[in-house]
């Protein structure tokens, strides 16, 4: 099979007056049709600027990003960005705050509302259109952000820490929220996180980078063995605790 | 309504008779110099021709509305103060847009930018009197020079302040630097033009008086002018009255639209 993503050998700096900062060097992995992975690593290790250079707002210095063999360009339409708040405009409506993306692209066609209509009712978010974000609660909150984001249809979807402005327990109910509707679309994801037992639950690859500048250390396969896994079932799989201190070892050494 | 408790009760009306307190001083006050400046100059503390006094103010102020002179004195001023609140909101927030969009030229105009806010604008008017005539145009372009170069610095200092996140989201959904613009920087910043304009209101209308000082036959500032040179001090008095009664009413109008503004958010 092919993969859907290719990162080859990338690199970058970040150039200042007071001198140069290296936060990628020599990164390369691949991503499946369907796959979901999740990229670890210690805080500022730089996780942050590999998803704005997979999703071509960053240009890499060196090496490339392909995707289904051609190269990514800025603010590329086949990719969807989930940031760290839902930055949801508090001036428009929810229903005005979901189509933003379309409005932004020139595409409020016809079929494109109807599948945002389909989506809104769904995910139980039909009765809130005309409510503005303040009085949403945080996890309906990031459904309708993540509802903006899949309205362009996207073939793959990064998520930047979507999740680390919630509380714990809202966190993990909205991780298993948006995994289960991610994987109800069929859409593969890279998920940027430092919460290591969140990149387990979600993911079926983890990949580890070092501090920075940050390089690929160890890419590790998830085989939960559970039916129907969920990200919170997953949570109690039995080899849960042992990917934990796999990961957790390998992660410590650059802490 | 839900019962208070009667700590709740007191703490209530404790606070009205707070409220009531500090109007009924301020009435008080008010009424109190009308009072004195009224005795002062009648039994002759005070020059009654320098200082005038309430009453004769008062008559002055009924004289010209008879014969209609001062509503056409406030019309002119008005007017031109307007205008020139109006070309200021449309050519700061113009401005300030085109900065934005190309940091470089903000970058090499912000000097002259800093330097044109902060020279006294009064120094201005004689020069602009001569390069444009004595007429309304002037007028209002004096309005204007005072309150423009701020409202231009504060709105794009504001402009750079929008949020670089709701940025990113722009271009991460594929939208350029004019989606910016319209989808963030401009509807976040609708306070800070709010708040801007509140203040450049009442700078236009300095300006406004400035310029009809020095090149007008008509207005509250020519009014002044001709008043104190004709030694009609009384009339003097009178327009500045006015003029503060003007200042106010256009300060809570634009305060009222902040408000609703506000409120329907």
């Amino acid at each position: 099979m092919k993969p859907l993503l290719e990162v080859r050998d990338v690199s970058l700096s970040y150039h200042t007056p007071s001198g140069e900062t290296a936060a990628l060097s020599h990164i390369s992995f691949d991503l499946m049709p369907g796959e979901f992975l999740a990229v670890v690593g210690p805080s500022g290790c730089g996780k942050s600027t590999l998803l704005n250079v997979i999703c071509g707002l960053l240009a890499p210095e060196q090496g490339s990003v392909l995707m289904n063999g051609t190269s990514v360009s800025r603010g590329d339409p086949r990719m969807g960005y989930m940031l760290q708040k839902d930055h949801l405009l508090e001036w428009r409506t929810i229903y005005k705050n979901v189509l933003l993306g379309l409005e932004v692209r020139r595409e409020l066609t016809p079929e494109k509302l109807s599948y945002i209509e389909k989506m809104l009712h769904t995910y139980g978010l039909d009765k809130f259109r005309s409510a503005r974000p303040s009085q949403l609660s945080g996890g309906m909150r990031q459904r309708a952000a993540l509802i903006r984001t899949l309205a362009l249809k996207p073939e793959l979807l990064l998520l930047d820490e979507p999740f680390s402005a919630l509380d714990y327990q809202t966190r993990l109910n909205v991780s298993d929220d948006i995994g289960k509707i991610l994987k109800k679309e069929n859409k593969p994801a890279i998920l940027v996180t430092h919460d290591i037992s969140e990149a387990i639950s979600m993911a079926d690859r983890v990949i580890i980078l070092t501090k920075r500048p940050a390089s690929v250390a160890k890419i590790v396969s998830i085989h939960l063995d559970i039916e129907n896994r969920t990200p919170l079932s997953s949570r109690n799989a039995p080899d849960f605790k042992s990917y934990f201190n796999l990961i957790w070892k390998e992660l410590n050494q650059y802490a | 309504m839900p019962d208070l408790s009667s700590a709740q009760t007191k703490y209530l009306s404790r606070l009205k008779r707070e409220k009531y307190f500090v109007n009924i001083s301020r009435l008080v006050l008010f009424a109190g110099f009308l009072a004195l400046w009224e005795v002062s100059a009648r039994i002759g503390w005070i020059d009654s021709f320098i200082f005038s006094s309430p009453s004769a103010i008062g008559l002055n102020f009924l004289d010209m509305c008879r014969n209609q002179s001062l509503f056409t004195h406030i019309g002119i001023t008005l007017t031109e103060t307007l205008l020139s609140f109006f070309f200021v909101v449309i050519l700061g927030i113009g401005t300030a847009v085109l900065l934005w969009m190309f940091p470089k030229l903000a970058k090499i105009l912000e000097p002259y930018l800093v330097v044109l806010n902060s020279l006294p604008k009064s120094a201005l008017a004689p020069l602009l009197i001569v390069w444009l005539g004595a007429n309304v145009r002037t007028i209002i372009v004096a309005g204007m020079s005072v309150a423009i170069f701020g409202s231009v610095i504060n709105l794009y200092t504001g402009f750079q302040d929008a949020d670089p996140d709701k940025r990113k989201l722009i271009a991460t959904l594929g939208g350029n630097k004019k989606d910016e613009l319209t989808k963030i920087v401009l509807p976040s910043s609708v306070p800070l033009i709010l708040s801007i304009m509140k203040v450049n209101i009442g700078l236009c209308l300095v300006g406004v008086i400035i310029g009809e000082f020095i090149g007008a036959r008509q207005g509250l500032g020519y009014l002044i002018i001709y008043s104190s040179q004709t030694f009609k001090l009384t009339t003097v008095l009178m327009a500045i009255l006015v003029l503060c009664i003007i200042a106010m009413g256009l300060y809570s109008i634009l305060n009222l639209i902040e408000k609703r503004y506000t409120k329907q958010r």
